[in-house]
């Protein structure tokens, strides 16, 4: 079990450390961002200078080996666009966000694992028709689309919820949804599946022989069993979550990630998009050992090692 | 009409010939799906020519004309934008880049990935393990992040919009073929083709690659829809396409700045976005289910054949 984790953690570091370092080159196809933040009339004095301030003049080789330094001392550098050193910028974006993705991700399952069910259930019928027609529709709404709408009906015409913003119950309902929209769409589907091969186990058919109540066979026998494909693809997602954040950020002026990777890119921030990758990369990798540690919770059959 | 005639004329049939479309015949959906997407292609080829001005043409005095009204002519049905284009020209322009867009997206990913994932699960060893890290990597960047670096480093064009779609959705396909190759490859009709001495490449085109066809196939229609909205999502972000291409995403963001005084400008393209990313994902699950062969029977036994009936 341990020696699972360990091996996994670092095969993960692994990957990540991959990540920074692919996004570290796409910045430096950019160039220097000097001319973005300096005055157009700088003198070439001034340029030189801000390459210097942030390590930019030395050659790329040089400046690959110190950003690799600095990710072992997790140093990132220093943001150039907000005053502050990047990894504290990636950080503090993280709680908004993982909030969102962890309020949407928890509901998305809840959904997709009652509708995935009572589609299984009821195998071929109207209802299990309808559902699987619903999930293929809902996962064929562009997000940002979907929010667009949302604000028109519910913020423009009924004028129920804020546009955007952050604070209070009411400027989390539309931005949790669009987040929700793909996952739902997707899980749905592999809930319905997992959930038709688990009722037509030998295991299922006997508890049935015995007399459960059809609830009871689908929600405490079944469930069980088809958890391991749900939280597979659940952990999958978990990666999809940050580009629902950016569409939420774009759409809701919603703080976290999104909006700070978009500025970044804009802004042309090196550091602030290497750690911000970093910061994902690691949440990613962290979530995805937490998945595999819960397969064994679920199935008691499953060995980790 | 003898009895063995009737069979003859079944069995000669069109539909006869072609299961797969007798079976569409019997699915509604599935059936509407396809004509909707064959209606699209066929105007996406022909229709830009011959409307590319009038799309672009700007009225001003036609500025935000409503919809659902003949008044200024059918292709102001839909309604038109802030410098007075017709949406629906605009709309069906969008077809052409968003239906290219998708199709090379999905073609150059499931096509790489196929043979990647093939010959990189037969060979196994370092190159194998060196892949199936990039494919952990591309996994772990959320995919709209990777798109946003590139197309800010790279300008804005079809041909990059389609290279960063086909980039990041490769991983999928190498992941299912590599799995199905480790699979195949310990099946005896391979080892009957090694032991008469079929050189690799052999095996993997001509035993190896048309059994794990079906599922990249099935897996491809299905990415159809999720490609269509992923592009859509970086026109909408400003880093797909520029004008004078338009896309569907791009009219869902020009839209944005009118919400609240012309809804037709968002709402219009965004249905047509949905109507055939729908119609990708019905015609996906559709051949999923025609190729299991539980679900298929479906399919098939709506219809009596005649020749069950009279014997």
């Amino acid at each position: 079990m341990r020696k699972f984790v360990v091996r996994r953690l670092v095969t993960g570091i692994v990957t990540v450390l991959g990540v920074v370092v692919i996004v570290f080159f796409l910045g430096r196809i950019t160039g220097s961002p000097a001319a973005l933040y300096l005055p157009e009339n700088a003198s070439q004095e001034r340029y030189e200078q801000f390459n210097t301030e942030y390590g930019l003049d030395q050659p790329l080789l040089v400046q690959f080996l110190r950003f690799l330094g600095g990710v072992v001392r997790l140093d990132f550098g220093d943001s150039i666009w907000q005053q502050r050193p990047a990894l504290e910028a990636a950080l503090s974006a993280m709680p908004p966000t993982l909030g969102l993705a962890a309020i949407a991700l928890a509901l998305s399952v809840i959904v997709s694992v009652v509708l995935g069910s009572l589609a299984a259930s009821r195998r071929f019928k109207s209802l299990d028709r309808a559902i699987t027609f619903g999930s293929l529709t809902i996962a064929s709404i562009p997000d940002f689309w979907f929010a667009l709408v949302c604000v028109l009906f519910f913020a423009i015409y009924l004028g129920v919820l804020p546009t955007s913003g952050y604070d209070g119950v009411d400027a989390w309902i539309l931005p949790v949804a669009t987040m929700m929209l793909a996952p739902v769409g997707v899980m749905t589907q592999v809930v319905r599946g997992a959930m038709i091969e688990a009722l037509s186990s030998g295991y299922v058919q006997n508890a049935r022989a015995l007399g459960f109540s059809q609830r009871r066979l689908v929600y405490r026998h079944a469930l069980r069993n088809a958890a391991l494909p749900i939280l597979s693809v659940a952990g999958d997602r978990a990666a999809g979550m940050v580009n629902g954040a950016i569409i939420v950020s774009a759409i809701f002026a919603f703080p976290g990630m999104g909006a700070l990777v978009v500025g970044a890119v804009l802004n042309r921030d090196f550091f602030v998009l290497q750690a911000s990758v970093f910061v994902v990369g690691i949440a990613v990798v962290l979530l995805n050992v937490i998945v595999d540690l819960t397969y064994a919770v679920a199935d008691p059959r499953v060995r980790l090692d | 009409m003898s009895n063995t005639e009737r069979i003859v004329r079944e069995e000669d049939g069109f539909l006869t010939r072609h299961p797969k479309l007798r079976m569409l015949s019997n699915s509604p959906l599935a059936m509407a799906s396809v004509v909707w997407l064959v209606l699209l292609v066929l105007t996406g080829l022909i229709a830009p020519p011959f409307i590319g001005d009038e799309a672009n043409r700007q009225v001003l005095s036609l500025r935000f004309v409503p919809p659902f009204t003949l008044d200024h002519g059918f292709e102001y049905v839909l309604g038109a934008d802030s410098l007075g284009r017709p949406m629906l020209l605009q709309i069906i322009m969008g077809a052409r880049t968003s239906m290219t867009v998708a199709f090379f997206a999905v073609a150059i990913s499931a096509l790489t990935g196929f043979a990647i994932g093939v010959v990189s699960g037969y060979f196994g060893g370092w190159l194998d393990q060196a892949l199936m890290r990039i494919a952990d990597i591309l996994h772990t960047i959320p995919s709209l992040l990777l798109a946003l670096a590139v197309l800010y480093v790279l300008e804005p064009s079809i041909v990059n919009l389609i290279g960063v779609l086909a980039v990041t959705r490769i991983p999928l396909y190498l992941r299912t073929s590599r799995a199905q190759t480790l699979e195949l490859r310990e099946r005896v009709f391979v080892e009957s083709s090694r032991a008469m001495g079929a050189p690799a490449w052999r095996i993997m085109l001509r035993d190896i690659a048309p059994m794990s066809l079906p599922t990249i196939r099935t897996l491809a229609m299905l990415e159809v829809g999720t490609v269509i909205l992923a592009a859509a999502s970086l026109s909408f972000l400003g880093i797909g396409l520029q004008r004078p291409d338009v896309d569907w995403g791009m009219l869902v963001a020009d839209g944005r700045a009118y919400l609240s005084s012309a809804w037709w400008v968002t709402v219009f393209p965004g249905v047509v976005i949905v109507i055939t990313a729908l119609a990708a994902n019905i015609i996906s699950n559709w051949l999923r289910a025609i190729e299991d062969p539980v679900q298929s029977v479906l399919f098939i036994r709506k219809r009596p054949r005649e020749s069950e009936v009279t014997a």
